[in-house]
């Protein structure tokens, strides 16, 4: 009964190192923030947020940037969030769990969620560039190129692909905190499937498809790869004006400026201050959507 | 004797494989209470469902048999189910209302039917609420969300919104099984008043409040209808041993 040394000083090592283990997460994340928050704070002012870049990109604002960043977002959530609420209505309120249509929907979601994002870019590249683009192009366009290149609509389509099963799994998420006493009440009354969707679940279930919205638009707007093939541009002297324009994006502008640039090290502070605002952008993004996650939670607890 | 507003013809239900309800034959008359009595699995609850077909929703369950509703069966291939839940509607046994105003609650049902004139909607709305007897409690506050009502109010207004469609029928699946006994006293004299516009059919696990309030009572068992006659003859002198087993509390 005595308590073997050798055993509690085992004991305390693999606690200890479990525990530092945990911590050193804390720390990553801690290091990560302040590495560039410090780095990035001063750059970031009204100015630096609302110009366009100058002298070779070694001095001005990001504002282009974070204008195709918005516009891409905007686009693709424009595609993906109808697409996928769609799509989760009817695995949730129309295909029976156990069919097998329903399975493979369910199989390809997940599958499309971990693709590896470089794969997008090429799938965009080959379906809606070569594919669709230059199938357009030829059509009505007698071949004279315009929609079989890189452009905004494209990277847009392709950044939804990538976003559908977040989207997807959100609203599904949603749409099943709406009570089946609900879907009985409303057909009982004598509504009919689709009137009970459209006016009681979607209403019920809103603030998570606006979950699952945020959520893809935060994935979005940090990734790079599958608009590298697909539309973004290494620098554009004007902002895009309609869907068949190039863009650039906030990911991109730092991959860039730190390994494109001419003078790396004088792009320090603009790649600094571009790492902040995207961070700050996603983390907003994640933030809220947490929020709204607590609220739908609480809701559907109470 | 007065019209057989809901036939029933050898009835049976399946649950896949499983038999739930053998073999029902009754006749349910026009605007009088009907209750459905039996213990818990009987298939009461189960054959309430039937008359609405709420159990289509249920995947593997099958029926046979005939139930005519108005002497049309309901069960028949071009019979369209959203027509026959507005004739026959439905109160459930917890109370849902929907997470929109009294008044949208109310006005859900209409304005499915296509009811737009505001005019017309406010007068439905009232109509219906002074019929589910909650008009003057919430008439100052039609615009305040449902959920903000207590439990019997919430189960009157379920009520108001299913009579807001204008049924012929109501079913209610234990109504009052949730509630406090005031609400449960103010549910039980509402459907002996609701009586006079429509037929009303109860599934009560409260052998007092089918004493109480139904003309007919129909009691299960075992998923099969052992007796059905009037209340007074199921409570005071039944015909089978197992109705009076089960009335007088030797089982169930």
């Amino acid at each position: 009964m005595i308590k073997s040394f050798k055993n509690n000083i085992k004991g305390i090592l693999i606690e200890g190192l479990t525990l530092s283990s945990a911590l050193l997460i804390i720390a990553i994340v801690v290091v990560m923030f302040t590495v560039i928050f410090i780095g990035g704070k001063d750059q970031i002012s009204w100015e630096f947020l609302t110009s366009f870049p100058e002298d070779g990109m070694t001095k001005g604002g990001i504002f282009p940037a974070i204008y195709g960043t918005a516009l891409l977002v905007i686009l693709m959530s424009v595609a993906a969030v109808p697409f996928g609420t769609i799509t989760a209505i009817y695995l949730t309120e129309y295909a029976r769990e156990e069919s097998i249509i329903a399975k493979s929907i369910r199989f390809a979601v997940r599958t499309l969620a971990v693709i590896p994002s470089i794969i997008y870019g090429l799938f965009g590249l080959g379906f809606f560039i070569k594919f669709v683009g230059t199938s357009m192009d030829n059509a009505f366009l007698g071949g004279q190129l315009k929609w079989g290149q890189p452009n905004i609509l494209w990277a847009s389509l392709t950044m939804s692909l990538l976003t559908l099963p977040v989207v997807i799994v959100s609203v599904e998420e949603a749409l099943k905190t709406v009570p089946r006493d609900l879907r009985a009440a409303s057909l009982a009354l004598g509504a009919t499937k689709w009137q009970t969707i459209w006016k009681v679940v979607i209403p019920g279930s809103i603030s998570g498809i606006l979950t699952g919205t945020i959520l893809a638009v935060s994935r979005a707007a940090g990734e790079v790869a599958p608009i590298l093939f697909t539309g973004v541009a290494y620098y554009l002297a004007t902002l895009p004006g309609s869907l068949s324009d190039q863009f650039m994006v906030l990911g991109y502008h730092i991959y860039v400026m730190s390994t494109q640039s001419a003078n790396v090290d004088q792009t320090m502070p603009i790649q600094f201050g571009t790492t902040l605002v995207l961070l700050m952008l996603t983390f907003i993004l994640n933030f809220s959507a947490i929020i709204l996650r607590y609220r739908i939670r609480k809701k559907k607890t109470n | 004797m007065s019209f057989e507003k809901i036939h029933t013809e050898n009835m049976t239900l399946h649950y896949g494989s499983k038999m739930a309800l053998n073999n029902i034959s009754i006749s349910i008359p026009e605007k009088k209470v009907t209750a459905f009595i039996g213990p818990s699995g009987c298939g009461k609850s189960t054959f309430l469902r039937s008359l609405n077909r709420m159990n289509d929703l249920i995947d593997g369950v099958k029926i046979e048999g005939k139930i005519l509703i108005d002497d049309i069966n309901i069960y028949d291939k071009n019979i369209d189910v959203v027509t026959l839940r507005k004739k026959v509607g439905m109160v459930f046994q917890k109370s849902n209302p929907f997470a929109k105003s009294i008044y949208e609650n109310v006005a859900y049902g209409p304005r499915i039917n296509g009811v737009k004139d505001k005019k017309q909607l406010d007068e439905i709305v009232e109509t219906a609420l002074q019929n589910a007897a909650i008009w003057g409690e919430v008439k100052d506050r039609l615009g305040d969300s449902a959920m903000g009502l207590s439990g019997g109010q919430q189960q009157r207004l379920c009520i108001a919104r299913t009579l807001a469609v204008n049924p012929e029928i109501v079913l209610m699946d234990e109504p009052a099984s949730a509630l406090d006994p005031l609400s449960t006293s103010k549910i039980e004299e509402l459907i002996v008043q609701l009586k006079e516009k429509y037929t009303i059919v109860i599934v009560t696990h409260n052998m007092q409040q089918a004493a109480r309030i139904s003309d007919l009572t129909a009691f299960f068992y075992l998923g099969e209808l052992i007796e059905f006659d009037k209340t007074k003859k199921i409570f005071t002198n039944p015909d089978k041993k197992q109705t009076e087993d089960y009335i007088t509390g030797r089982f169930g």
